[in-house]
């Protein structure tokens, strides 16, 4: 209910958001649009995810040599460019961080990422990776509109620069009387960062699609498997009905 | 002289359950349902045991032994999905089974006591489904546990006691998931093959209904074989065969291009490690449930909402006294029943459809009114089903090849 009226305002307010800089209203219908067959894409997303997330976050089903397999890189290329702390091929990729000091720093462990693909889904990484906005009131500086609160500071700030957040106050009616509730309204950049907006659309767009592969690494030998199945059961079948009705010819 | 005794038992065995055991020539599209529910009873079984030989039935290891499986073993990722989509496949299969069973008349005397063995196996494979939920121990396997079991803390006087019983501890944990892992792994499957045998022992006892609903075995010919009756082998079991094909399509479509079927088949919390803390914003059960679970959320009282839940499963059983039809098939039946069918198979669907959205406003007003259709088809049975205008039935079944 609520977020069909959240949906309504902000269509209606489209026209004139899309005008002012930064825009943003539209970010719940933000698609992270990624590819998993696009295997440089991939790599990119690998690369950001050992130089960006990896410092708190792990991929604890994840292997190292799994991933250079998939992702079409020799051992070499892992060594010199994913693997950075005296790891071996065959380990699973596990942050530095020690649990104790995550939980003293953010107030929680931060979640392993082996599956966060699966059980949020691109399009949510894509929206949280790309709206965080300052606020004073928390302990990090900054909040997130897709996970109102989160407990991760913005780590792609150096990339993406900072920006606002500009509410509106909007009447509503969520079945107890008419209420002045606080709408986001639109985004306003504060400080640049290293990237254009396009730019970083694509970073947050790699990464995300190394997290949707590192879901399930099977995934792309898995359909390319179900068709050669699916063709073979169709020829069955086909041999099937007619053996059928040779075997029923005499039933009248 | 014991081993020519026991071959020529076995032979006697063959041909009393295939090859002289005549079914109707005039099965359905319908009829595929039987087979396929056996196909995928045979699936599950091999499919479960390569499953247990890599599976920790522990609260520190089972999330990360089924990634294992998923990941590590060979092919596991392929005996995972089976084993996942083949608990979907079981009850489309069984639903459709049956629906057929409704359309016709297959529940009637003289086939009750069938009847209710087919009730018991889905009973059964109710308990069975549930238990092997929970054995991923996904946050909705921990939730959706919690939720059920809790259910039964609403019974007055000895429910606290109950639960407790039923979890071995105070909340579900290490204990709960392997007393859960047994029962799915052994006890559940071993009444369901028990109860499979006598369901097709009983079948063969009384011989198939047929679209037409007429009795094949009162036209026989001079060596008693049924006039309108083939023999279940080579004919059904080579007309299977094409069910089959059909089916392993749309499954392995599942499968292999579709495993979670959009968060219906594999729900996207339990891709989150169980979590005692972090409660999933919907508790939703995989939707072969959510019709009663639609029910249990429509009553605002637990009680009498648990005790609805059961009574909209155990109505079911009593179908063979409750219709006082003198046809057996709905080609022969009137409008009323047909009416009343065509509303519970909606409400059955739309209760459904509801047991998978948030308990609140008018979703909450359409499963009360789809609940009170739901229950009116079996209450109200007797009265329909003796005033509806019916056909005269013909003496021999319809076919046309």
């Amino acid at each position: 209910m609520r977020n069909a009226a959240f949906g309504l305002v902000a269509v209606l307010m489209c026209g004139t958001v899309l005008a002012k800089e930064g825009g943003g209203a539209d970010w719940k219908s933000w698609h992270a649009d990624n590819d998993i067959a696009n295997k440089e894409s991939l790599q990119r997303g690998a690369r950001n995810f050992v130089n960006y997330c990896l410092g708190c976050h792990s991929l604890q089903y994840m292997r190292y040599n799994r991933l250079a397999m998939d992702l079409g890189l020799t051992e070499e290329q892992l060594k010199d460019n994913l693997m950075f702390g005296g790891q071996r091929p065959f380990d699973v990729i596990k942050t530095a961080m020690p649990a104790a000091d995550a939980q003293n720093w953010f107030g929680k462990e931060p979640p392993d990422l082996s599956l966060i693909g699966r059980a949020r889904g691109t399009d949510y990484l894509y929206q949280f990776l790309k709206t965080f906005y300052l606020d004073p009131e928390r302990p990090t500086g900054v909040n997130n509109l897709a996970l109102e609160n989160a407990a991760m500071p913005q780590v792609l700030a150096d990339l993406q620069g900072t920006q606002k957040a500009i509410f509106v106050l909007e009447k509503k009616n969520e079945g107890n009387g008419e209420q002045m509730v606080r709408v986001f309204d639109h985004f306003e950049q504060v400080s640049p960062g290293r990237m254009n907006a396009a730019e970083f659309d694509g970073f947050v767009r790699d990464t995300v699609n190394f997290l949707d592969y590192v879901g399930e690494p099977i995934r792309a030998k898995r359909e390319s498997l179900g068709l050669w199945v699916v063709l073979f059961l169709l020829v069955f079948t086909g041999f099937a009905w007619a053996l059928k009705k040779e075997i029923w010819k005499d039933v009248h | 002289m014991i081993a020519a005794e026991s071959s020529r038992t076995r032979a006697d065995f063959w041909k009393s359950q295939l090859t002289e055991y005549y079914a109707p020539k005039n099965f359905n599209i319908w009829y595929y349902f039987g087979s396929l529910a056996l196909l995928v009873l045979v699936i599950q079984i091999v499919t479960g045991i390569f499953l247990t030989m890599n599976y920790k039935p522990s609260e520190a290891e089972a999330f990360g032994s089924v990634e294992y499986i998923m990941r590590e073993v060979e092919w596991g990722w392929l005996i995972r999905y089976i084993h996942s989509t083949g608990a979907s496949a079981f009850f489309i299969v069984v639903y459709l089974h049956m629906v057929r069973a409704l359309l016709y008349g297959s529940y009637k005397n003289p086939r009750e006591l069938l009847w209710i063995i087919g009730m018991l196996i889905y009973v059964s494979l109710m308990a069975e489904a549930f238990f092997g939920y929970v054995l991923p121990w996904g946050n909705m396997s921990f939730w959706g546990a919690q939720v059920i079991v809790s259910l039964f803390g609403a019974i007055p006087g000895i429910g606290p006691d109950l639960v407790e019983w039923i979890r071995g501890d105070y909340s579900i944990s290490d204990i709960t998931l392997n007393r859960f892992f047994a029962l799915h792994v052994a006890a559940l499957p071993l009444v369901l093959i028990l109860l499979v045998v006598v369901h097709l022992t009983a079948l063969h006892e009384v011989g198939s209904n047929n679209p037409d609903g007429v009795e094949i075995k009162k036209h026989k010919d001079s060596k008693g074989k049924p006039l309108d009756g083939i023999a279940f082998h080579p004919y059904y079991t080579y007309k299977d065969l094409v069910g089959v094909g059909v089916f392993l399509i749309l499954f392995c479509g599942v499968i292999f291009f579709a495993p979670t079927l959009g968060g219906l088949f594999l729900e996207h919390p339990n891709f989150e490690p169980a979590n005692a803390l972090n409660t999933p914003e919907h508790i939703a059960p995989v939707w072969y449930f959510t019709p009663y679970y639609a029910i249990l959320r429509a009553v605002p009282d637990k009680l009498t909402g648990a005790a609805l839940m059961g009574a909209a499963v155990l109505l079911f059983f009593f179908l063979p006294w409750l219709d006082r039809s003198p046809v057996k098939s709905i080609r022969y039946r009137g409008w009323l029943f047909k009416l009343f069918l065509g509303a519970f198979i909606v409400a059955f669907l739309g209760l459904g459809y509801l047991g998978l959205q948030p308990a609140q406003g008018s979703y909450v007003i359409a499963a009360r009114v789809l609940a009170v259709v739901y229950f009116a088809f079996f209450l109200l049975m007797p009265w329909y089903t003796r005033v509806d205008k019916t056909k005269p039935v013909p003496d021999r079944v319809t076919y046309h090849a």
